[in-house]
């Protein structure tokens, strides 16, 4: 079978990779670079554990060809934290205890980055509804709404 | 089974070159949210996959002729960001935007929202209303075709082999014109239609309609133009005996099949409630003098 040759950016790095025609985005993140921060849950686009951005837009890796990345800039849940120093979010994800099992809060993380990176001071209904393609079946998502909008007021005021 | 190949041309010929020779085992990519999900299931087996992302034309939003052609692979995301289609044609766009959720917005197209050929695309009855027409071209060269005449029947379309769409036209606006989407689903987001409804009218300086037309769509086996509906506006000023009228064409104008989302007499009422409820929405677009 014959592997396709794609030379994309991640999380600011260069990268190569070599792919199947059928693997989706998150099979290579995944199987071929060990980026496994972001998961496949439902892989139909309807839980959003494996929300990844590409080209500063979020999207489903899962509803992404590999094949397709070239040239592209991809950012994943690896490039969110600074070394050892969490990003606000993570923090606040912390604090709220925004999280059980731990399996979408990649994909949480993801997904409200990109919201506060667009919109510093979301109501909770823009975030719930930005929010909407994130699926948690542990905690609810009070928590995580909360962890979030306490994050976007963190940041504005700049502390 | 057959090995699967991705290519992503940069031209409409380097792409209708490929898809002609592939014939039946040639599928088109544009945002993925349906054909990855079909992929995946095992539903399709193509042996040609072509993304058309690299192509510009269908990349692109342009003004031409008093009105605007947009890219069938522009994404939700990228059409909810245009001033000037949200401006004109804000009933296209909210209808657009209700696909999927913000990360199917990132990827999702109005070209894969038709073609995918669902009676419940959101995009669809919204098109029809706007009476937007397909830019579509193949091995024969190009055609335009008026977006009700794309799907026939449930994940059907009357694009011959190797064609595919490459824009939408959108006609020149008059002034007093609005447009306006509305959906039945059980919950507030990240659902699928079970009934739609597109409304689109021009009215004079006086405020009777002079022009209408109105789509609906998870009513039948296709998204439907329903002309009577149209007629019952165009000369009115939108009152409430026009409004009736709207709403029972809308419902006598349904075909629907009874499913876990809806029964017949279900689908077919709220066609006349939303039909409704958007040409009102629709009139005060039209009022503010869009």
């Amino acid at each position: 079978m014959s592997k396709y040759h794609v030379s994309t950016t991640i999380n600011g790095d260069p990268v190569e990779y070599l792919c199947e025609p059928e693997q989706t985005l998150l099979d290579v993140l995944r199987d071929e670079l060990y980026l496994t921060g972001s998961k496949e849950g439902c892989a139909s686009g309807d839980c959003g554990a494996c929300s990844v951005l590409v080209d500063d837009r979020l999207v489903c890796a899962c509803l992404a060809l590999g094949a397709e990345m070239g040239g592209k800039k991809i950012e994943t849940i690896e490039g969110m934290a600074d070394g050892d120093e969490l990003h606000p979010l993570q923090q606040k994800f912390l604090e709220h205890a925004a999280l059980q099992c731990g399996i979408c809060t990649p994909g949480f993380l993801v997904a409200a980055k990109s919201l506060l990176d667009r919109n510093p001071d979301p109501t909770e209904e823009e975030t719930r509804y930005w929010l909407a393609g994130n699926l948690c079946r542990c905690t609810g998502y009070d928590k995580i709404i909360r962890a979030v909008l306490d994050t976007a007021a963190e940041m504005r005021s700049g502390k | 089974m057959e090995e699967m190949r991705y290519e992503a041309p940069d031209s409409l010929d380097a792409a209708v070159a490929m898809l002609s020779d592939a014939g039946e085992a040639g599928r088109v990519l544009a945002g993925g949210t349906d054909l990855l999900v079909q992929l995946r299931a095992g539903m399709v087996h193509p042996g040609l996959v072509v993304d058309i992302k690299n192509i510009p034309e269908v990349r692109a939003i342009s003004e031409e002729g008093g009105g605007f052609r947009v890219g069938a692979a522009v994404t939700g995301a990228e059409l909810g960001e245009h001033a000037g289609m949200c401006k004109a044609w804000p009933g296209v766009v909210e209808a657009t935007e209700l696909i999927g959720s913000t990360q199917i917005q990132g990827r999702a197209t109005m070209g894969g929202n038709l073609c995918n050929g669902s009676p419940a695309a959101d995009s669809v009855p919204a098109l029809i209303a706007a009476g937007a027409v397909a830019s579509v071209i193949g091995p024969s060269g190009q055609r335009d075709v008026p977006v009700e005449d794309i799907i026939i029947g449930p994940g059907k379309t009357s694009l011959e082999k190797g064609e595919f769409v490459v824009s939408f036209k959108f006609p020149d606006r008059p002034a007093h014109s609005g447009d306006a989407y509305l959906r039945f689903i059980p919950r507030t987001e990240m659902d699928i239609a079970v009934v739609g409804a597109g409304v689109n009218i021009t009215l004079d300086d006086d405020g009777v309609c002079q022009a209408a037309r109105v789509g609906l769509g998870a009513v039948a086996a296709t998204p439907l133009l329903v002309a009577d509906a149209a007629d019952a506006l165009i000369g009115s000023t939108l009152d409430d005996a026009a409004l009736e009228k709207l709403a029972a064409a809308a419902s006598a104008a349904c075909k629907p099949i009874d499913d876990k989302r809806g029964t017949i007499e279900f689908r077919t009422k709220v066609a006349g409630v939303l039909a409704r409820r958007a040409a009102l929405i629709a009139l005060d677009r039209a009022k503010e003098g869009r």
